[in-house]
């Protein structure tokens, strides 16, 4: 597995795309510190490009990634390799490489900009690590999808609307079902809901280590408790482990049993 | 030159008019209580209180009396009941310091009560452990200066507030420190009150609270970190100038709450970092300029029942929500003012931008709808229905409009306050 992994790393470290990922991220780093050169309100400019870019670049590179080296992964079976270590070993690679390209992309600007002796470095850590986890999740999320689908275009067209729906859709129907049961305390519904979405999931985690944490509070006790004290974080945190988790587990269990 | 001499002259006249003594109290003088001092001092005297720690309570000046301290003497209290209450016309207090105040859930013990009294001076006190520091009790004419009163208050039932004004008016409070207590000022029935210039900061409820009080006015005030900055609540013709409100920020926390105040003008003010920076209800008639309002959760809430208010020349920078609304109905002019999150243009180059501002997104509507909503602050689909919003107004208060942002921020002179 890890000779795998190590393989599809540097043939991705090797293609052009994961530079000009890397160059993105370096060059949206320095501009937003040239433009406003205050760490901490870089860092809040910086979430609302990370929970929407973040996700639909781990898609769309996971689903490419998978088809392109489908030929390669088909000479692999043929090999004495346990199938699930041919496919977790690709994914480590893809999601690695991705993670890598964001979380230097963004670091070399910002240590350059004096982080060390900021305050800022809590959040900003926790900025990369959420960047960290929606690049794992989405890009496991991206490979189950292309494993379950043989025609490229239907694969491509699944994985775009999985972004779209997890990204805006969700969001829009959660904002109509928490206006229609306005009525009823919606409080514990909210927060439920946040959690089965991994974009959501990662926004409030940013918000609440930001000050803004006290406007949510406002709205009642539940609210408070959570986004007041450590258990929010601490949730999130394990949420976004399973959100991780679960797509690997099904991504090992569903190639163990395709034929290909 | 002639009207230093001309002073001289009047105060020659007053001391040999008056014959005012001095009574020393110390613990090895003949008079070694201030109590004893105040029995057997005439009026007009003067008691010097040199440095010592002092065991006493329910101390009653009667006559009109200078009390001074000399290097900060203590009277403690020992938590046993009021300290220092002035019934008499033209008493002075200065340079005291006065602890352990009892506490009472049936009596507001004092540190210094005044009663019924006139032309009253209260200076350069400490006030520390109390339940209420300085109450004034249908008192008039009196100035309250450089009074630093520090409690440590936990809990709003069992503590009492700094300053505390009841039926009593033309008083002056400038200078003072209030830290740690339930209300830092308190005003009830008070008319034509001057707070200038006091630092208001840690208290449970209210940096200050006025009620039921007319005319007053409140200048270069510092408020900061309390429960709410300032509320106003059922009174008339407030002025509210250069004030500084900031970081009362938490889960209920107001920079400046009024209710049902009518005519007053709010010019020059700070509010950085609130949670809400002003929340209005019933008030009418008032005049907002020139105030700043910095990273605030809402710049301002209004809750209804407000007609005729006019917003002019404010800065509105970098608030998560510049105005939140309840109600589709506006009687209120929103003109000239700076909004940080404008996005227009100015061709004409006149400093006025081209096309109108509309200061209530729609997510903020929706918000004060259904509060729970506010967990997608920050989210791509709100930014997007908000831009949709913003091109076609469906649900916001068709004529709130800023038909005439300003393109760049109103430089406030910071006008000095008198010291």
């Amino acid at each position: 597995m890890i000779k795998i992994l190590k393989y599809s790393f540097y043939d991705l470290m090797r293609s052009r795309w994961s530079y000009v990922y890397f160059l993105f991220y370096l060059l949206l780093g320095f501009v937003l510190l040239f433009l406003n050169n205050d760490l901490s309100k870089a860092v809040i400019t910086l979430m609302n490009v990370i929970i929407v870019l973040v996700p639909l670049i781990g898609t769309i590179f996971g689903v490419m990634y998978f088809y392109n080296s489908k030929e390669f992964t088909e000479l692999l079976l043929a090999q004495p390799i346990k199938r699930s270590s041919i496919f977790i070993g690709q994914y480590l690679g893809v999601a690695g490489s991705l993670s890598m390209s964001l979380v230097l992309g963004l670091g070399i600007p910002f240590v350059m900009y004096g982080l060390f002796e900021s305050n800022a470095i809590w959040d900003f850590s926790l900025l990369l690590i959420t960047g960290a986890f929606l690049t794992l999740i989405f890009t496991a999320l991206s490979f189950n999808i292309a494993l379950s689908n043989e025609n490229k275009i239907k694969g491509f067209g699944y994985a775009v609307l999985m972004w779209l729906f997890l990204a805006v859709i969700y969001d829009g129907l959660f904002l109509m079902s928490l206006i229609v049961f306005e009525q009823y305390p919606l409080d514990s519904f909210s927060l439920a809901a946040t959690m089965f979405n991994p974009i959501d999931l990662s926004r409030t985690l940013i918000l609440l280590k930001l000050d803004i944490s006290a406007l949510l509070g406002y709205t009642g006790a539940v609210f408070k408790q959570f986004f007041g004290t450590y258990i929010g974080v601490v949730i999130s945190f394990v949420m976004l482990g399973f959100w991780t988790l679960l797509p690997i587990l099904r991504l090992s269990f569903k190639a163990k049993r395709k034929d290909f | 030159m002639r009207t230093l001499l001309l002073l001289f002259c009047a105060l020659l006249f007053l001391g040999n008019s008056l014959k005012a003594n001095t009574i020393t109290v110390c613990a090895s003088c003949e008079v070694n209580s201030i109590k004893e001092g105040v029995r057997i001092a005439a009026d007009f005297d003067t008691l010097l209180i040199k440095k010592g720690t002092y065991k006493e309570f329910n101390i009653r000046i009667d006559k009109p009396l200078t009390l001074l301290g000399e290097n900060n003497p203590v009277i403690d209290g020992q938590e046993k009941g009021e300290i220092i209450t002035i019934v008499s016309d033209n008493v002075t207090l200065d340079g005291l310091v006065i602890v352990n105040v009892g506490t009472s859930y049936t009596a507001d013990y004092a540190a210094v009560r005044v009663v019924k009294s006139a032309d009253f001076l209260i200076q350069n006190l400490v006030l520390e452990k109390l339940f209420f520091g300085i109450y004034l009790e249908k008192s008039n004419n009196g100035k309250i200066y450089r009074n630093k009163i520090k409690g440590d208050a936990v809990d709003e039932y069992n503590s009492g507030n700094g300053i505390q004004l009841w039926y009593s008016k033309n008083i002056v409070v400038e200078q003072n420190t209030v830290q740690q207590v339930r209300d830092g000022i308190y005003l009830e029935f008070s008319d034509n009150i001057s707070i200038i210039n006091n630092i208001s900061s840690k208290n449970l409820r209210y940096g200050l609270h006025f009620m039921f009080s007319n005319d007053d006015l409140y200048e270069g005030n510092t408020f900061e970190n309390n429960g709410a900055g300032v509320a106003v609540m059922f009174s008339k013709k407030i002025k509210m100038r250069n004030n500084t409100f900031k970081k009362n920020w938490g889960t209920a926390s107001f920079g400046l709450l009024l209710k049902e105040i009518n005519d007053a003008d709010i010019s020059g003010n700070t509010f950085e970092e609130n949670t809400i920076g002003i929340n209005i209800e019933g008030s009418n008639r008032i005049n907002y300029n020139n105030n700043n309002f910095i990273k605030n959760g809402w710049a301002i809430k209004v809750r209804g029942a407000c007609y005729t208010n006019t917003f002019m020349h404010n800065n509105f920078m970098y608030n998560s929500f510049d105005i939140a609304y309840n109600s589709n109905l506006n009687d209120n002019i929103f003109k000239e003012n700076y909004w940080s999150n404008y996005t227009g243009y100015d061709l004409d180059k006149n400093g006025f931008g081209d096309i109108p501002y509309r200061p209530v997104k729609l997510f903020s509507y929706i918000v004060n709808r259904t509060p729970e909503t506010i967990i997608l602050l920050r989210s791509l689909f709100m930014d997007i229905i908000d831009f949709s919003e913003k091109v076609s107004p469906v649900f916001t208060p068709d004529d709130l409009v800023d038909s005439h942002p300003l393109m760049k921020p109103v430089v406030r002179e910071n006008k000095i306050v008198k010291k």
